[in-house]
């Protein structure tokens, strides 16, 4: 069984939250005592009906002001698949948490209120969606009822969407797009009968139809972080040296030979184990420990690759920045850059480009980046990094951004 | 719709990759266990993640000295059998020492009394990180937390400045005297639990099947009867088959009346259960944000 992650993004006016509330409702997810318990809330709260956002909004603060800040992760099963919902916040202000809400994610849901249209929010989730190379983009135009499941309005919307979303697209991209409404359940799980001119599936069905996150593990190449070298030093095991990792992307078989980086010795793959068991061959997402032929020296944050698959090693690196701290990013200062496991000391070379997410206004040769800005920097990094593209192989194309003084992740980048 | 039996394997991976992480990010981390099923899987993760090698952290309990025999008695089997370091620190302590006081009343309990003491074993061992099985479908606070959970100076627990994650990238990185809050099956539902101690074929305490007990009514939940609970008097003890569904405090954790004694009867009786797991816990019933506000203070 395969696990689907979906990223939602938008306020509680949008009417986000009643949509994850309706989805976990129809796949039977809200337990009896969760309905009483938001029934009792909802009343408390003055509402004459069930607040399904207080489901979500799980902080103190977040009630007390009725709108998302963090991101929420919600779970519902179908027969067939395990679905994440990450919910994040739609304000501007919050753009870093819904980054980091859609980071993980393979669907990106993007709601529309039917009444308002296409606004400054759907262009800044679309551009998000696209940034972190989304593959589907489901458009959920909601709250149909109350424009009389118009098909006009509709086709309007969508229309508007496609203006925006052609200059913004990447190849590959699919998008959806469905008419709902998520206080009535129309189009959720069973295709509604209101809206007879819509010829599309169920938002589930849709969901359901999303091909499995490791399809690609046959195409990108074999990209293996070592997290931590084994070496357990027993009677039984005393000359086990197994390197362990979760496979960033592609696969390997046994018998492959293969590079370590940064060293560029070769060996041949003797085993690939999980726990007790010896496997033939391992594919991305999959946490092994791999065993070579040859005694190589290989510590934490090296990289094994298939030869003649290697990445360009980088101490020099290009990178679109999403700025997460309210302390500026400056040009000259010295942070640590994390990709996957491997951590090495940075400096800001140049800010060459920013732009603001809020407006969409871009501008030249800056020399900071403010919270929730984005920006094409390039760094001096104090030793190698084994980046890819993110664009050609996501799992292995992005890193974070440390402030060495106060430890906080403070902006996430993606290589160019 | 909800019939799900198998377990999704891509979350054993995603805990392995934390527990690995855990082990090369920190100097001292430990594993908190209770001997109820998170914990167990905890465990079984652990095991997994560094097999040949042996579990590089040691297990810690916070013991309220009222918790159930048959759990306390699984843990020290359990650590046994692993031959790792199991330490155990009680709040019985930390009463006698005055640093915490004892709840009065019909809902007196330790529940929340174990945060003082947990931050003092953290203290005393100076573990950098602490392995907990929360997960994030349990509770609503619960669902806003990362997977590395930084803590400040007093344990305490900032929802508002938490560190973005993204990706599968995390971030350990903190200044001596803080400490992490690792929670490696963030992603997973009580339903995968159970699907993978099926999977798994693990042991656990016998107090998750049906058996019989003694017990009483309160609030609508059925009590454990005990020497630690204050019962009033027209709260009369009767025997009856009963299981838990999850297991903590005997005074903050309440039986469900269940005639499922194997592990496929437990799974079919989740799948059809009209009740939440925390909806049996009393510490959660005490205010609309109980968890949240626990939590700020320090608690796992």
């Amino acid at each position: 069984m395969d696990i689907l992650r979906i990223a939602t993004a938008g306020s509680v006016d949008d009417g986000k939250s009643t949509l994850i509330g309706r989805l976990l409702f129809e796949t039977q997810s809200i337990t009896k005592d969760k309905i009483e318990a938001l029934k009792a809330a909802s009343q408390r709260k003055g509402l004459d009906f069930v607040d399904l956002s207080l489901l979500t909004d799980g902080l103190i603060a977040e009630r007390e002001q009725g709108i998302t800040i963090d991101v929420a992760h919600i779970y519902f099963n179908t027969p067939t698949r395990k679905y994440i919902i990450a919910d994040t916040p739609g304000h501007f202000e919050y753009t870093r948490n819904m980054v980091t809400g859609a980071s993980n994610a393979s669907v990106s849901i993007i709601l529309i209120d039917a009444r308002n249209g296409v606004g400054e929010q759907t262009r800044r989730h679309f551009y998000i969606s696209s940034l972190l190379e989304i593959k589907n983009v489901v458009v959920a135009v909601n709250k149909m009822d109350l424009v009389d499941y118009s098909e006009t309005r509709y086709e309007e919307i969508k229309n508007d969407f496609f203006e925006l979303s052609d200059k913004l697209r990447k190849p590959n991209q699919n998008i959806t797009f469905i008419p709902i409404s998520s206080l009535y359940g129309e189009n959720i799980v069973v295709k509604s009968e209101k809206m007879p001119w819509y010829s599309g599936d169920s938002l589930l069905n849709i969901l359901e139809g999303v091909a499995p996150e490791d399809i690609d593990s046959a195409v990108l190449p074999f990209r293996f972080p070592v997290q931590h070298v084994i070496r357990p030093k027993s009677e039984e095991y005393h000359d086990f040296r197994g390197y362990s990792g979760k496979i960033a992307s592609g696969q390997i078989n046994k018998g492959d030979m293969v590079a370590a980086l940064p060293s560029q010795q070769i060996s041949k793959v003797k085993e690939i184990f999980k726990y007790t068991d010896s496997l033939d061959s391992a594919h991305q997402t999959e946490s092994v420990v791999i065993t070579l032929e040859d005694n190589i020296d290989i510590s934490r944050g090296n990289m094994l690759v298939k030869i003649g698959e290697q990445p360009e090693l980088k101490k020099q690196v290009n990178a679109r920045i999403c700025w997460m701290d309210t302390e500026p990013m400056k040009v000259g200062k010295g942070y640590l850059v994390q990709h996957g496991i491997n951590r090495v000391k940075a400096k800001v070379a140049s800010i060459d480009s920013r732009l603001e997410i809020s407006t969409f206004e871009a501008s030249e040769n800056v020399d900071e980046l403010k919270l929730n800005q984005i920006g094409e920097v390039s760094f001096k990094l104090a030793a190698h990094i084994f980046a890819d593209n993110f664009e050609s192989n996501p799992a292995n194309g992005a890193f974070i951004i440390i402030d060495e003084f106060n430890n906080n992740t403070v902006g996430v980048g993606f290589v160019k | 719709m909800n019939i799900n039996k198998q377990f999704p394997r891509a979350l054993e991976d995603e805990a392995i990759f934390i527990l690995r992480e855990v082990a090369a990010q920190f100097e001292k981390p430990a594993i908190l266990f209770s001997g109820g099923k998170d914990s167990i899987t905890l465990v079984r993760l652990a095991q997994k993640a560094f097999f040949p090698g042996k579990i590089p952290f040691p297990l810690v309990h916070v013991d309220t000295g009222h918790n159930f025999p048959e759990t306390t008695d699984f843990r020290d089997k359990l650590a046994a059998e692993l031959g790792v370091e199991l330490i155990i620190r009680n709040v019985e302590d930390s009463i006698k020492a005055g640093k915490v006081k004892e709840e009065t009343g019909k809902y007196a309990s330790r529940n929340a009394l174990q945060t003082v003491t947990l931050l003092d074993t953290i203290e005393e061992f100076k573990f950098d990180a602490c392995i907990g099985g929360a997960r994030r479908d349990e509770e609503k606070a619960r669902a806003k937390e990362r997977i590395f959970s930084v803590r400040n100076d007093f344990g305490e627990w900032d929802a508002k400045k938490q560190r973005p994650e993204l990706f599968d990238m995390l971030n350990g990185k903190i200044d001596l005297g803080e400490n992490v809050r690792v929670f490696p099956i963030s992603n997973w539902t009580e339903l995968d639990v159970w699907n993978y101690i099926k999977a798994e074929n693990l042991e656990i305490p016998s107090i998750y099947f049906a058996h019989e007990r003694e017990v009483f009514d309160r609030d609508g939940m059925i009590w454990s009867d005990s020497e630690f609970i204050n019962k009033s008097e027209d709260e009369v003890p009767y025997k009856t088959i009963v299981r838990f569904r999850t297991v903590g405090d005997m005074t903050c954790t309440a039986a469900v009346s269940s005639t499922a004694d194997n592990i496929d009867t437990i799974i079919e009786e989740i799948l059809e259960a009209e009740i939440s797991e925390r909806g049996a816990r009393i510490d959660d019933k005490r205010s609309e944000a109980a968890m949240e506000k626990r939590k700020q203070q320090g608690y796992f």
